[in-house]
């Protein structure tokens, strides 16, 4: 619920931070159980590895990019504020990692094209 | 309901992925051009030492980290507490790393 | 809705009902929120029940939620918070009501005690005043957290007290840190403990709600993160 005290930008790096964790830690079994075939059973890790010629793939594995990117850097500006002397521009920080995880995700995706 | 051992360890292991996400990110930029095969994939990592420290060094840290994560989203949201909240942060953590290691171990065994 | 713009359009939540009742209060230049709140009770309902003292900013007892945001009534214009004349007016977030807009501040203060925000003086009446330069780094974090009127707007605004009844909240915390940075106080060891547990400093999740909406300016959040440090320093120092 967006209730009126959270409209501040850093309530909703919060819930990117949140989200995108959830949605990481979603993926992980996936992703690990696909590739526990490439020893025993590479075809059948081919046969999952084509689907990501597809396109609609590909622009769930840009998400999935722009996530992780958002999750690290946005987890990297939050133990700057715990750790590092206090800055008061944590609302251009937490813009910044997401502009950095866009740019990322942006390369990978251009390179995957 | 996270204490002080469980925000180390989860601070921890966010400094030690931090480094280990930047590598992984642009190992998947390089390998994804011209698309992916198991072959290619196996090319590059069996029998290598470095890549099954890498990548083993980041499942462990991502099932701990993944599972103190999950772990104050459920109390939050599901409100699940005491025995139940730690069964289930370690349930996350056990799965996480059996799948995880297997993972490595089929794309880094010789 | 009022056309009438010499009048604003107030709801007040009225626990009784469990709803919110409408009033039409006669607008006036410079007026604040505990303005109106007194003339509903003094001209419309006398039943209605709120909390105040000073009106002046200093006793931290007026405090409720203004269209949906916490705010200390009796130094909130009207014109800063109404929207097209509407005003909302309930009573604080993560607290008991008791009646109306008044809630029951035990919790909030009980907690106060539990995070060792309480001083332990280290000397008795006949020793010498401590002198504490001003220039300290511990003077100079200490005065950035000490001018909370615990008038609960932080603990309101806070979303991981909402999520967590257990959680000690910013108001608490940020009183541990001024008095971890003390340096008269005798309890460093028992305070970094108190602030450890299951809802402790660790449970923050860095919304900084808290220091967005604190009359004051005070930076909860900050004096937290010092928490988490200095929690964290003296377990590595005890080889935990």
């Amino acid at each position: 619920m967006i209730w009126p005290h959270r409209s501040q930008p850093l309530w909703y790096a919060f819930v990117l931070h949140r989200v995108s964790g959830v949605a990481l830690a979603l993926f992980l079994p996936v992703h690990f159980y696909v590739l526990s075939f490439a020893l025993r059973q590479p075809e059948r890790l081919d046969g999952f590895l084509r689907w990501t010629d597809l396109g609609i793939v590909k622009a769930a594995e840009f998400g999935l990019v722009f996530l992780l990117g958002v999750h690290m850097f946005g987890g990297l500006r939050l133990m700057a504020l715990e750790w590092l002397p206090w800055s008061p521009r944590q609302k251009t920080f937490a813009a910044s990692a997401a502009a950095a995880a866009f740019l990322i995700s942006v390369t990978f995706f251009l390179n995957a094209a | 309901m996270l204490d002080l051992r469980l925000y180390i360890l989860q601070r921890v292991t966010a400094l030690i992925m931090a480094p280990l996400v930047l590598g992984h990110i642009a190992v998947m930029i390089v390998a994804v051009r011209g698309g992916l095969s198991a072959e290619e994939i196996l090319s590059r990592t069996q029998g290598s030492l470095l890549w099954a420290g890498f990548y083993g060094t980041f499942v462990l840290a991502a099932s701990v980290h993944a599972a103190i994560g999950l772990r104050v989203v459920v109390f939050e949201y599901a409100k699940l507490k005491g025995l139940a909240l730690s069964l289930f942060t370690w349930a996350v953590f056990l799965a996480l790393l059996f799948m995880g290691t297997r993972a490595v171990f089929a794309v880094t065994a010789p | 809705m009022p056309t009438d713009s010499s009048f604003l359009d107030v709801d007040v939540w009225r626990s009784g009902a469990e709803s919110f009742q409408n009033f039409q209060v006669p607008a006036r230049d410079s007026q604040t929120v505990l303005d109106v709140v007194t003339w509903i009770q003094q001209h419309a309902d006398p039943t209605l029940s709120y909390r105040f003292a000073c009106r002046v900013g200093m006793c931290g007892s007026c405090a409720m939620m203004v269209n949906g945001k916490p705010r200390w009534t009796c130094r909130t214009h009207v014109k800063k918070v109404a929207k097209r004349g509407r005003i909302e007016i309930a009573p604080l977030r993560n607290l008991q009501v008791i009646k109306d807009l008044a809630t029951d501040m035990s919790d909030f203060f009980d907690k106060w005690v539990a995070a060792e925000g309480v001083f332990h003086p280290t000397k008795t009446r006949e020793d010498e005043i401590e002198a504490i330069r001003p220039d300290t780094p511990e003077r100079i974090s200490a005065d950035a957290a000490v001018e909370c009127i615990n008038c609960g707007v932080c603990y309101a605004a806070c979303d991981v007290v909402a999520a967590n009844p257990a959680y000690l909240g910013p108001a608490a915390l940020n009183r541990a840190w001024s008095l971890v940075n003390d340096l008269r106080d005798g309890a460093l060891a028992e305070r970094l403990e108190a602030v450890s547990h299951d809802g402790g400093c660790h449970n923050c999740h860095s919304h900084q709600s808290c220091a967005a909406y604190c009359p004051n300016s005070l930076n909860p959040t900050a004096s937290i993160a010092g928490l988490k440090r200095e929690t964290v320093k003296a377990a590595f120092r005890r080889g935990r």
